[in-house]
């Protein structure tokens, strides 16, 4: 379907998608923890006007409720959480260390070339106006991934894996106006449980290892070879 | 043949015209910095004031050095008159093609930084070696902007490209937006503005396009220093009239052409505000980083394709 031929609406969510995107290259290029948590607010709120967006076009208010509980959890709850986490855990400032960062950003737009060649048949089956953004919504997942594999610090492996969910949450918006409102619920309250046991979870690995660095719970021994 | 006049003398009165972009944007940045500031028309005082005086060369100096200037400046003036500036109803439009403006300018780039081996000093070979990392990482990101923008409208000719462009209705091209953010990026680091290099300073440590010219003396510096406002204003014109391509004279009619021009000044006047603005809330870059500038560029251009491939046709 042309571009040119969607209504003004519509044109803004591709756009969005779009953007959407772009802030899954920028969250795989963050080094900070603190801008790293900030870019994935931002993320949470293109998702939130894409919904809306959404929600208006199809008439399909129930998606309303789907973007409160994204601007909710995704834009001031879990990134606010993660902001506390990083404080008491004094890691604002750490230093991500990945391998070669060209080399990442050019494997995740392998990624997005990779999730458009795999949506293209999924895409005929669809007869939304915004079928097209399946395939982002693939890539912002596939990318989310990659953000988990390239990342040493366990703060950033769960923005990685939250980034993961919003990219599911997005294409079940755009592909078929949203999930049923119990599966919906569900994945938020499943997501709000896991931030909290992260939480915990990171000050148990810190007391364990001494760092958040996943990669040392590979050591069977204390002393370092 | 009367088109052939106008092509001329559009080209003449761009270049003529340049000094006065490099000289509003610097006005402008004093003001903003509560510095009084230059006059506007300053660059012409100031390449007046260079052509009269002696050309001073290295023992060292091979013809390259002697050549470069003229070289530099004549290519930059090439590719500037391929630029559409108020009308693409030129007979020069069938030149103005985009990979060949890329090819002007990195002939341009090579003498330059050939130039600044030659004499030998050590400043001019760091600087030709930073000007070469800068432009081999954008170059790629600008070709993908400029190859988005080419498979928007099927085809590089700059005036196709701008015509097919202005006239199209009002549609919110994701692909147009990112390689938009892409030029402007690339724009940045090949004119030698903050934050990848700054104009104004001649502190060794971070200059580049001042440390490869920095051997130069009387007209040679005058020309090498026009050829870097012709780029300015190279840019600036690709960029307002590429983003903003309404406006843009598309028959030959003088009325039209009167109308093209006022727009095309309120568009360069406006883009050296807000270049002047973003160098002063900004502070230069290491060069460490400029990399992962321009790496950012490359992604947005890179971008631009992919969602033109995967969201814009069917």
């Amino acid at each position: 379907m042309l571009i040119a031929s969607l209504s003004l609406p519509e044109q803004v969510v591709l756009t969005l998608a779009a953007l959407i995107l772009l802030s899954s290259f920028l969250l795989l290029a963050q080094v900070r923890l603190d801008s790293l948590i900030n870019t994935f607010a931002l993320q949470g709120l293109l998702i939130f006007f894409a919904t809306v967006l959404m929600a208006f076009i199809a008439g399909k208010y129930h998606l309303l409720i789907s973007a409160a509980l994204t601007l909710f959890l995704k834009v001031f709850f879990i990134p606010g959480q993660l902001r506390l986490l990083v404080i008491r855990l004094d890691i604002r400032r750490e230093v991500e260390v990945i391998g070669n960062p060209m080399l990442v950003m050019l494997f995740a737009a392998a990624l997005v070339l990779f999730s458009y060649y795999v949506a293209l048949p999924i895409r005929e089956l669809s007869l939304l106006s915004t079928r097209n953004t399946i395939a982002i919504s693939l890539a912002v997942v596939l990318i989310g991934m990659l953000i988990v594999i390239s990342r040493r610090k366990a703060v950033a492996q769960v923005v990685g894996f939250m980034s993961m969910e919003n990219g599911l949450f997005f294409a079940a918006v755009v592909s078929t106006y949203g999930m049923p409102m119990v599966v919906e619920l569900g994945i938020a309250f499943d997501v709000l449980v896991a931030v909290i046991l992260f939480g915990v979870f990171f000050f148990h690995i810190r007391t364990e290892i001494g760092s958040l660095d996943t990669d040392r719970l590979n050591h069977l021994t204390e002393v370092e070879k | 043949m009367t088109g052939l006049l106008w092509a001329i003398a559009k080209t003449l009165i761009v270049v003529l015209a340049a000094p006065l972009m490099a000289g509003w944007v610097k006005w402008l940045k004093c003001r903003l910095q509560n510095r009084k500031g230059p006059p506007p028309w300053q660059p012409y005082r100031d390449l007046l004031r260079l052509s009269r005086k002696h050309v001073v060369l290295a023992k060292t100096a091979s013809p390259i050095f002697r050549m470069a200037p003229y070289i530099v400046f004549s290519v930059t003036i090439l590719a500037l008159s391929t630029v559409p500036v108020i009308t693409v109803q030129l007979p020069v439009a069938a030149l103005a093609d985009v990979i060949a403006l890329v090819g002007f300018l990195a002939l341009g780039r090579f003498f330059l930084s050939l130039a600044g081996m030659d004499v030998g000093t050590a400043f001019g070979g760091m600087g030709s070696s930073r000007e070469v990392t800068i432009s081999s990482l954008a170059e790629p990101a600008l070709l993908m902007a400029f190859f988005t923008l080419a498979m928007n409208v099927s085809s590089t000719n700059l005036s196709t490209v701008i015509s097919v462009l202005g006239q199209r209705d009002i549609t919110l091209y994701p692909s147009l937006i990112f390689s938009s953010m892409g030029l402007v990026l690339v724009a940045i680091a090949e004119t030698g503005r903050i934050p990848i290099d700054n104009p104004a300073t001649h502190l060794e440590l971070t200059m580049i396009h001042e440390a490869m010219i920095l051997e130069y003396s009387g007209r040679h510096l005058a020309l090498m220093e026009w050829a870097a406002m012709l780029k300015l204003t190279l840019y600036s014109l690709l960029i307002v009239n590429l983003i903003v391509p309404w406006g843009v004279a598309l028959t030959l009619v003088p009325g039209d052409l009167a109308f093209a021009t006022l727009i095309v000044i309120c568009k360069l006047l406006l883009w050296g505000a807000l270049l002047a603005v973003s160098e002063t809330i900004q502070a230069k870059m290491r060069l460490f980083r400029a990399p992962q500038f321009l790496g950012l560029a490359f992604i947005l251009s890179l971008l631009g394709m992919m969602s033109h491939i995967i969201l814009e046709v069917q």
